[in-house]
């Protein structure tokens, strides 16, 4: 085995890896990037119906209305300048809260009503995911400070 | 008054890291041994004006002295002392110093165990790494002062954010950061040999003791960040892919890479630039994953501050940092001698592949985990890429890296007889078969794609063990022969059959935990019953419960299988009124085998609860395995042939004996 052998057995091994795995990437990548959308984006851009997506916003004050199931929650996630209905069935993050900021994963079963496989509440009474705060300010209703 | 000596402590620490960084470099350029001798004196220096300001710091926590800044936004008189102490490290400015703590520990050690190192060798280390401090304690003491005052001091602080409050996560970030710096060392001692212009196999030997001990610490912090998530957020998962342990994998996964390869620099003199370009790569990376996870350009649990300067300082050193090493590599890796050849089928060609995968598998993590920000700042749109994608692309790499490591450990150096080897593993083979049978024939109509997951786990496991056992001449020799093989076998040795066999217990885990796990969610009434995986879960309410800091609402579950009592349960949510926060705590029973893992959720008002129940088997393995793995690595330390001491006489044998060693140059 020469050297320049040996190097070129490497480079082909390097390379059908290399190949493999942008395959891999490029597969993965197209059936499982997931979108993020405020609600007025999914209520002006038309976002189709089943598509996987994001959205993030406040849960509206007084919104939240439970199932006879106790499981089953459904609310209204707004960037206070449009509303999309949300329903989600399981156990809420202890974060979760009306008036706080959240996000929700999962996707639309009509044009404004969405169904969540995953709701995201983080961290703090005081944080706002920076999606929901830049979706508000989007919408002009951002009544936070200036970052 | 001890606030500000920590503070003037720091500062010297700053002045002596800039002398350490020059004087030893500029005197291992002239051969002049006055300068180069600096080196030892600053690292010790460095270190001791370090501990004084962690010391310091550390003190203001324990005393809750909230004219300091720092403490007053991150700790509460009524937090219990162990979170006091974890406190110091559980924010932003305090986990610098402890991040230059642990970097000028690692200097002082190699001064230490380095006394046998070649001089000029030893003074560009010492200031390669001094480089690194004067990056870090710049970065503390101009944008993240630890010690800043506050007037009017506060009269209670703002707290440790609950979900931090935690004994696994107080001593994740210690461990973590063992690992990040401890590829400093193998990062510094690339850079040295970079500017000597040559790696040889003595220089593998240096680096590879370092490289274990940072690989064995990163193993035990991220199996704790992740055994943290596993029972704090409740959701009975235990990996996101989560763009912040995505930082701390990466850099595992090349230090993987690294650990191997530096085997076939030290024993076989090949692979050498690509050795040190790993080396880089992990510090690297290491680097990147603190950019990310410290700059706020994440959002998680762990971006404690989202100050715009810290982020561009942070991302300014990291340029200068990787550009600088990997521009120094591309003008100094040719004069690189490519060392002993060897066939495709060997010991080396199995290691050769090991790298490639692991570099691709810590490629698309990269690539997974960067996308969504450079879309971002491409204005295209915001993104997110999620547990599918890394699943579909990372488990493609990692089930023939298993496979190989079943067979590599088998091959001969330089060259191989792979249809031998295989036919000595028919019974491997036929013990991994007969499992995967029996996981097929348990799993049929239920994730059956698990079982094949269990078989790679049985191949790679049964394989560590014949290899033993063919070593021993278990059963051909008489049983004290065997036991005296056995003793008469390196520690090192040992040190990779338990990395493997860990690797091994934390596939199964992997997979049965995520194939066959058991999920059910209902609202229960005091006295009802549900039955989940052959477990009798018996909810007898919740009741009120107050903690040190906190309240809870607090259920209880008997569990009972066949009439025979399981456990008591006591899962809680936990309200922390100093930041308003509150908490789930999962209770969790554990049978080594599984996990039975219930949760509370929210009263529905009508006097029922909501409640998770989890089944999920197999999942202590997969802290067991991490576990077993460190545990190989430190097996493997105490072989008297990686002692960072020992190195010298072996040298000197190389000098005389082996003419392509370049120490003889």
């Amino acid at each position: 085995m020469t050297r320049k052998k040996r190097r070129l057995y490497t480079l082909i091994g390097a390379m059908v890896l290399l190949s493999a795995a942008t395959a891999l990437v490029i597969g993965a990548f197209r059936d499982n990037l997931v979108f993020f959308f405020s609600p007025t984006e999914v209520a002006e851009k038309g976002i189709e119906v089943g598509q996987r997506i994001r959205m993030g916003g406040l849960v509206e004050e007084d919104s939240v209305i439970r199932d006879a199931d106790g499981l089953t929650v459904h609310f209204r996630l707004t960037d206070l300048s449009h509303t999309i209905m949300v329903t989600y069935r399981g156990i809420l993050p202890s974060l979760f809260r009306e008036g706080q900021g959240v996000i929700v994963q999962g996707q639309l079963d009509a044009p404004t009503h969405f169904i969540a496989d995953e709701i995201m509440a983080k961290h703090d009474e005081n944080y706002m995911p920076p999606e929901v705060a830049e979706a508000l300010k989007k919408s002009g209703q951002w009544k936070g400070g200036n970052e | 008054m001890i606030v500000e000596i920590g503070h003037i402590a720091l500062i010297m620490a700053l002045i002596v890291a800039l002398v350490q960084a020059t004087i030893p470099m500029i005197g291992a350029a002239r051969g002049d041994g006055r300068l180069m001798a600096v080196a030892s004196t600053a690292a010790g220096a460095q270190w001791v004006f370090i501990v004084i300001a962690f010391l310091s710091l550390m003190n203001a926590y324990v005393t809750s002295d909230f004219s300091v800044f720092n403490v007053a936004s991150n700790s509460h008189s009524a937090k219990p002392m162990l979170y006091k102490i974890a406190g110091v490290w559980g924010n932003h400015e305090g986990s610098l110093v402890l991040w230059v703590l642990i970097l000028a520990t690692f200097g002082g050690a190699i001064v230490l165990f380095g006394g046998n190192l070649p001089p000029a060798l030893r003074a560009r280390v010492l200031s390669v790494q001094a480089l690194i401090a004067v990056g870090f304690l710049s970065f503390s003491l101009f944008t993240s002062n630890p010690f800043e005052r506050v007037f009017p001091a506060p009269l209670d602080g703002n707290g440790l954010n609950p979900l931090l409050q935690d004994p696994g996560l107080a001593f994740h970030p210690p461990f973590l950061y063992l690992g990040y710096v401890g590829f400093s060392v193998a990062f510094a001692f690339a850079i040295a040999a970079l500017i000597e212009g040559r790696v040889d196999a003595a220089w593998a030997r240096w680096v590879r003791p370092w490289t274990l001990i940072a690989w064995s610490f990163l193993t035990i912090g991220i199996a704790l960040g992740s055994w943290w998530a596993y029972y704090e957020l409740g959701w009975g998962g235990w990996w996101y892919w989560d763009p912040v342990e995505n930082a701390s994998f990466m850099p595992w996964l090349a230090g993987t890479a690294l650990l191997h390869s530096a085997i076939v620099c030290e024993k076989r003199d090949a692979l050498k630039a690509w050795t040190v370009l790993l080396a880089i790569v992990a510090f690297s990376l290491s680097l990147l994953g603190t950019f990310l996870v410290r700059s706020g350009v994440l959002t998680s649990v762990h971006a404690f501050a989202t100050d715009p300067a810290r982020g561009v300082f942070i991302l300014g050193f990291l340029i200068f940092v990787v550009g600088g090493s990997l521009t120094l590599f591309a003008v100094r890796a040719p004069l690189l001698k490519a060392g002993g050849l060897f066939a495709p089928v060997s010991r080396e060609g199995g290691i050769v592949l090991n790298n490639l995968l692991f570099s691709t598998a810590a490629a698309t993590v990269l690539l997974g985990t960067l996308y969504p920000l450079f879309i971002d700042a491409l204005g295209a749109g915001k993104v997110s890429v999620g547990p599918p994608y890394f699943n579909t692309v990372f488990i493609p790499l990692m089930a023939p890296l298993i496979v190989l490591a079943g067979i590599a450990p088998m091959l001969a150096w330089k060259r191989a007889d792979l249809t031998g080897v295989i036919a000595r593993i028919k019974i491997v083979a036929a013990v991994t078969v007969l499992v995967l049978l029996w996981s097929v024939y348990r799993a049929w109509g239920n994730a059956v794609f698990g079982a094949f997951g269990i078989g790679l786990s049985a191949w790679l496991a049964s394989s560590v063990l014949f290899d033993w056992a063919v070593r021993i001449r278990l059963f051909r020799v008489s049983a004290l022969d065997s036991l005296q093989r056995a003793i008469r076998i390196p520690r090192a040795a040992y040190g990779m059959s338990l990395a493997h066999f860990g690797v091994a217990l934390l596939v199964a885990g992997v997979t049965a935990s995520s194939a066959w796990r058991t999920e059910a969610i209902q609202v229960m009434r005091q006295g009802e019953t549900i039955s989940v995986a052959g477990f009798e879960f018996l909810f007898h309410g919740v009741v009120r419960a107050e903690g040190p800091n906190y309240t809870a609402d607090r259920g209880h579950f008997t569990v009972t299988r066949a009439g025979g009592l399981v456990a008591e349960l006591w899962p809680e949510n936990r309200f922390y009124p100093v930041q308003q926060q509150p908490t789930t705590e999962a209770a969790i029973h554990t049978t080594w085998l599984s996990d039975l893992y219930v949760v509370v959720g929210d009263p529905d008002g009508q006097g029922g609860w909501s409640t998770r129940v989890y089944y999920n088997p197999l999942v202590p393995w997969i802290w067991l395995g991490a576990m077993v793995m460190a545990l190989g690595g430190a097996v493997s330390l105490s072989d008297r042939r990686h002692r960072v001491g020992a190195p010298n006489r072996r040298r000197r044998r190389l000098m005389a004996g082996e003419p392509a060693a370049e120490v003889a140059r």
